[in-house]
């Protein structure tokens, strides 16, 4: 019973989490002086005939949130037909709006290069996870040594150091080793197979490696001291009377309670790891999301400005919930949340 | 926090060669930025002799990191920047550090209603990408630096909020404040007077912590083209650099800001660690290296097994 409370009010959060974020976004984009939306739709690199279909799909010559005058009239119902019950109608039909720069539906921009991010990102992570694991291990387990003090000062700058910055270190570094700019050579296509995708791998090594080093730092800590928790319990004491090795020890016993926390943080680490990602990206020309953002920013795109963000926003919402939702099933003990 | 507090603090800080290598390093930085017009061989944004010759010239005696891809002084334009990057650091630092204490010391002390929806408020935040979140936010509202500085502020306030929160809820229960209480002290008195002074100075600890957050936020805004543009800052330069420099490999360009942002906000994070480690006794550990104090920073929630501090602990599962 207290278990599915627990579920229903974390969805109920994941819920509310959502509206709140796609009111704001609503919002940010009309109450702003200039009104950017209806910038948009007068927008002379648009064609007429765009122009007109968004002023309809968007409702945007009605009121932004309620119909007053309809409302005094009685019209509850034609009360809501405003700008804001357009978008979201808009946005339930999978409609951003469509891009300033390049004339085309955001949403299918959007498709096209959300993979991208995402293999970047899993890329990262996992990189950063088989890291932090294995050096948040040996830092625990020898700890108070040179090992583990070398460790920690890793873990210290590199808390201090901007992703972007370490990503145009390792660009200078790697020029004429590695790729350092775009997914792919050009040229070759997905037709080409095994060397396309190789191409690929290459061209990755750089992006994940800059997201790997700023973002082990974090699973470093975790472990070490989860691990330091778990190898100072009785049982750990029991296994080595035993006469248990330590090597056996610390991989079934240490690694496995341990482990149970790197879960949720992998998930929750995700709303930093999107922002590391629109620096990477943004370095190394890789073709995603994040690049998406940095280049609407800079051709003050609006519409597609507005997608990606609710894009990314959406994306850590779900995936959080999702790992409370995960973590409740792995660990029965937490109910009360 | 009286004036002993203060002293035993600083005695226990020059105690800790960690301490002490942070603050030189931060020293160093805010004297150059009060200094800089005197430091300074030229101002940041002259275009000294601009001939094409000139563009993106490598260090020389008379421009001792070289020239940008302007002609203008790189080693002027970093020591300006540091002003820049300074002013951002505290004062968002301070904006943060108010309306944490403000919220979590309202929310821990009344409890109830008001708690439970500011730490809805604070998850909500946390699950929110921060970064996508500042750029839409000032490429709409428009480039400025007051209004970086606000951005940053205004969403940095979460982690200080929850700790904050934490500490009254164990303060709150101890004997003086029900005696207090019963010789007819008002709530904002007992609040102001005898809760507050108890954790103001972890408030400061978490303070000069988020001046590093705050100063990386601000250097990463202004690489992605965002910064301040009547302004010379550090992350604007590495903009530039990066968007015009790196093909003619000009690393007297590249470099020196980026080390800059690394060398400052390293020693903060000394700094701000070292004075956590001692005001923080229930801390065992470095607080950066406490998995607790590490999954409340990320995630927001605070594990349920035991904590260091006993007494906070049992309070929060109380008042849940």
């Amino acid at each position: 019973m207290q278990q599915s409370n627990y579920l229903i009010r974390k969805v109920l959060f994941g819920l509310v989490t959502l509206a709140v974020v796609v009111g704001f976004n609503f919002a940010l984009f009309r109450i702003l002086p200039g009104d950017p939306v209806k910038a948009i739709a007068r927008s002379p690199r648009l064609t007429q005939e765009m122009r007109e279909k968004l002023r309809v799909e968007f409702g945007l010559d009605k009121p932004v949130f309620l119909d007053l005058e309809r409302l005094k009239t009685g019209d509850v119902i034609g009360a809501f037909d405003t700008q804001f019950t357009a978008y979201i109608n808009a946005l339930l039909h999978g409609n951003l709006g469509i891009s300033f720069r390049s004339r085309r539906a955001v949403s299918e921009i959007l498709a096209e290069r959300v993979w991208r991010t995402v293999v970047l990102v899993a890329a990262g992570e996992t990189l950063s996870l088989v890291l932090g694991i294995t050096l948040g291990l040996v830092a625990a387990w020898r700890r108070g040594t040179r090992a583990d003090m070398g460790i920690l000062l890793y873990a210290l700058f590199s808390w201090g150091l901007p992703t972007f910055f370490l990503g145009i270190i390792l660009l200078i570094l790697a020029q004429g080793l590695l790729p350092v700019g775009g997914m792919v050579t050009p040229g070759l296509k997905p037709e080409d197979g095994w060397v396309y995708w190789t191409d690929v791998g290459k061209h990755l090594i750089l992006p994940t490696l800059t997201m790997a080093i700023i973002y082990t730092s974090s699973y470093i800590l975790i472990m070490r001291s989860s691990v330091m928790g778990v190898l100072s319990e009785d049982y750990i004491l029991t296994a080595k009377a035993k006469g248990m090795s330590t090597f056996r020890i610390l991989r079934s016993e240490a690694l496995k309670n341990a482990m149970l926390p790197m879960v949720t943080i992998a998930a929750l680490n995700l709303a930093y790891t999107v922002g590391g990602a629109i620096q990477v990206e943004t370095v190394f020309s890789w073709p995603g999301v994040g690049r998406l953002m940095y280049e609407a920013v800079m051709t003050r795109d609006y519409p597609v400005l507005q997608g990606t963000f609710l894009l990314l926003a959406v994306a850590v919402i779900v995936a959080n919930l999702t790992a409370d939702i995960l973590y409740s099933v792995l660990d029965p003990r937490v109910k009360a949340g | 926090m009286t004036m002993q507090q203060l002293r035993e603090i600083g005695r226990a800080f020059i105690r800790r060669p960690a301490g002490i290598v942070g603050l030189i390093m931060l020293l160093v930085v805010v004297l150059v930025a009060i200094a800089a017009p005197w430091l300074a061989p030229y101002h940041p944004k002259d275009k000294i002799d601009v001939s094409p010759g000139d563009l993106l010239t490598p260090p020389d005696s008379e421009h001792l990191l070289g020239r940008d891809d302007a002609g203008r002084d790189v080693l002027s334009q970093l020591i300006y920047g540091a002003r820049v990057s300074l002013t951002v650091g505290f004062v968002a630092s301070f904006m943060s550090m108010v309306i944490g204490t403000t919220i979590g010391l309202v929310a821990g002390y009344r409890g109830g209603r008001i708690d439970s929806l500011s730490m809805r408020l604070v998850d909500f935040l946390l699950v929110i990408p921060d970064l996508p979140l500042m750029l839409v936010i000032i490429s709409m509202w428009g480039r400025g630096l007051w209004k970086i500085i606000l951005v940053i502020g205004l969403l940095g306030w979460t982690v200080t909020a929850r700790l904050v929160r934490s500490q009254v809820l164990s303060i709150k229960e101890r004997c003086y404040i029900l005696r207090a209480r019963v010789i007819g002290a008002s709530h904002y008195r007992i609040a102001a007077r005898h809760i507050l002074p108890q954790v103001i100075p972890l408030v400061i600890a978490e303070a000069v912590l988020a001046v590093s957050g705050a100063i990386i936020a601000e250097s990463s805004l202004s690489f992605l083209g965002l910064g301040d543009p009547t302004l010379v800052s550090w992350g604007m330069m590495l903009n530039f650099a990066f968007e015009r420099a790196i093909s003619r490999r000009a690393w007297w360009f590249l470099l020196p800001p980026g080390f800059a942002i690394v060398w400052v906000s390293v020693g903060l994070i000394l700094i701000g660690s070292t004075l956590e480690e001692i005001v923080n006794p229930s801390l065992k550990t470095h607080h950066l290296f406490d998995s607790r104090r590490m999954m409340a920073r990320i995630a927001g929630r605070v594990p349920k097994e035991p904590a260091p501090d006993h007494t906070a602990l049992v309070e929060t599962e109380r008042a849940e």
